[in-house]
């Protein structure tokens, strides 16, 4: 990583939270219509115990979410990309579950199983998540070149070596993409259940409390937190690609 | 059937299906190559070449006829071919080295690690890749990817290459640097081939026989020897030698693409 790499992003995070605080102060707004940065610190000063609980709790329910629609994305990605007839089969189905809002299966799970905080929580980051792996591991392995096959095939390799030597790294770059917008939805996931199901864990419900009790300090300081968790978890993600997918990357060439 | 052949395809029919029936592509395909031999087949585009490379390397099956390697009729995908295309697949992922070293990972080989290391190192060297071992095929040019790509069709020592129109999409100057490394490759790394291809003059070049198929579904419409005349140079292509075949095999072409009658051939 060049000191470039690291200046660029800093400065912009710099001139964004400068930007925000100017707005504010400039409309003379109070912060019960926007908290400005200043704000901020003190609120993570009083509730700085919470933050680490709290974020912890959302942090690892969301990383359970994410690797359960890791695998089972996969799975399916790799049932529907070798299996034209799965492929008719499913898609429609997948679209249509995918496109129910989650916030509305919330309630129906909260209620499903109650009591069962944790998973409840991870299975909604996970079935919010799962959907672009899925469709992009299928799309990965059916438009495969033919090709590639062929060579394997013609030595008398078997399919489960087509899918460890060729079809799963070259679907690589694909499944890292899916994966960045995966690790925002989870995110995503797990905040909707613990905003919209209170069981006072994780951010989310830290968040629900800011409101509550009129502290819309607190309320920002937590979508910054949030804010934080997902750069957080999005930059392991290019890591991992860095070290899996590297090869694919053409920017130096 | 003779037994000086190491592939003989007898009386081949195959036919696609598809939603609107079946689509016949090949009819009446007769072809034999001698041990050491190397046929270029050639014909109207959507003939059905490709399908015959399919067929020898046991990825497809004929719906009738035969089709023999070393008197062995092929019914199932066996390792001792090697295969090169158009477009040269080499896996993004892995170094040239890597690539080339491919099928010695998954055919049955009594090469160890450093032994086939050593064998495509000198397959690199002869198609003049030399220094190029550890670079991707993103760095490559081209002609560069498919002569790697030949290297890998080559490296377990196959009894058949299959080229399907490996050089149909080099320019001009880049694919007769090509035919003459095939020629150099073939010296050294002695091989019994089949190429598909569009191009007469590379038929002519590279082949000892020609076969011209006839449009669909394809038999065998016409086979040209090409005289043994030593080592070929591409000053070769301009002799009057040279001419009189590519004439007659454009007309064969003209005629499987039925724009000529077959009569007039005579």
């Amino acid at each position: 990583m060049t000191a470039r790499q690291v200046y660029v992003p800093v400065a912009a995070l710099l001139i964004f939270l400068a930007a925000w605080e100017a707005l504010v102060w400039v409309m003379g707004w109070p912060t019960f219509k926007m908290a400005a940065p200043s704000d901020l610190p003190p609120a993570y000063a009083k509730y700085w115990e919470l933050f680490l609980t709290m974020g912890w709790q959302t942090l690892w329910r969301t990383v359970a979410g994410l690797l359960l629609a890791v695998v089972f994305g996969t799975a399916l990605g790799m049932v529907m990309g070798f299996s034209r007839t799965m492929r008719d089969a499913l898609y429609p189905l997948l679209v249509g579950f995918n496109a129910v809002p989650k916030a509305t299966v919330v309630p129906i799970v909260a209620l499903m199983f109650v009591g069962w905080h944790d998973f409840n929580t991870v299975l909604i980051a996970f079935m919010i998540s799962f959907f672009p792996i899925a469709v992009s591991v299928s799309i990965g392995l059916s438009t495969l070149e033919p090709e590639y096959r062929d060579i394997l095939r013609s030595l008398g390799a078997s399919q489960s070596t087509i899918f460890w030597k060729i079809a799963l790294p070259k679907t690589l770059p694909e499944f890292f993409g899916a994966l960045k917008v995966s690790v925002t939805l989870a995110f995503i996931g797990t905040n909707l259940m613990e905003i919209v199901s209170p069981h006072g864990r994780g951010l989310g419900a830290l968040f629900d409390s800011g409101k509550t009790n009129s502290d819309y300090p607190l309320m920002f300081a937590v979508l910054i937190a949030l804010a934080l968790l997902g750069i957080l978890l999005y930059y392991i993600v290019v890591a991992l690609e860095k070290t899996f997918a590297g090869w694919a990357d053409r920017s130096n060439i | 059937m003779t037994l000086d052949n190491l592939i003989d395809i007898t009386g081949v029919r195959h036919a696609y299906r598809t939603a609107s029936g079946p689509l016949p592509v090949l009819d009446g395909l007769e072809l034999s190559v001698p041990e050491g031999g190397f046929v270029a087949v050639v014909g109207p585009s959507g003939c059905g070449k490709s399908t015959l490379t399919r067929l020898i390397a046991g990825l497809l099956i004929p719906d009738q006829g035969e089709v023999r390697v070393h008197g062995t009729r092929i019914t199932a995908p066996r390792s001792n071919v090697g295969m090169a295309f158009q477009n040269p697949v080499l896996l993004e992922w892995r170094t040239i080295l890597q690539n080339v070293l491919l099928p010695l990972e998954i055919v049955p080989t009594k090469l160890s690690r450093a032994q086939g290391e050593d064998r495509a190192r000198k397959l690199l060297a002869l198609v003049g890749l030399e220094g190029f071992e550890n670079k991707r095929p993103s760095e490559l040019s081209g002609g560069m990817k498919q002569r790697a790509s030949l290297c890998r069709a080559l490296i377990h020592a196959p009894e058949v290459l299959i080229l399907d129109e490996p050089f149909g999409a080099l320019d001009a100057f880049t694919r007769e640097d090509l035919w003459q490394i095939m020629h150099r490759v073939k010296a050294e790394e002695p091989f019994t081939g089949v190429l598909i291809t569009h191009d007469l003059r590379e038929s002519i070049f590279l082949a000892d026989q020609v076969v011209v198929l006839s449009g669909r579904p394809a038999r065998t419409q016409y086979v040209l020897d090409i005289p043994d005349t030593g080592l070929r140079t591409l000053d070769h292509l301009y002799t009057p030698e040279a001419a009189t075949m590519l004439n007659t095999l454009r007309h064969q072409i003209e005629v499987a693409q039925g724009r000529v009658p077959a009569e007039a051939s005579a």
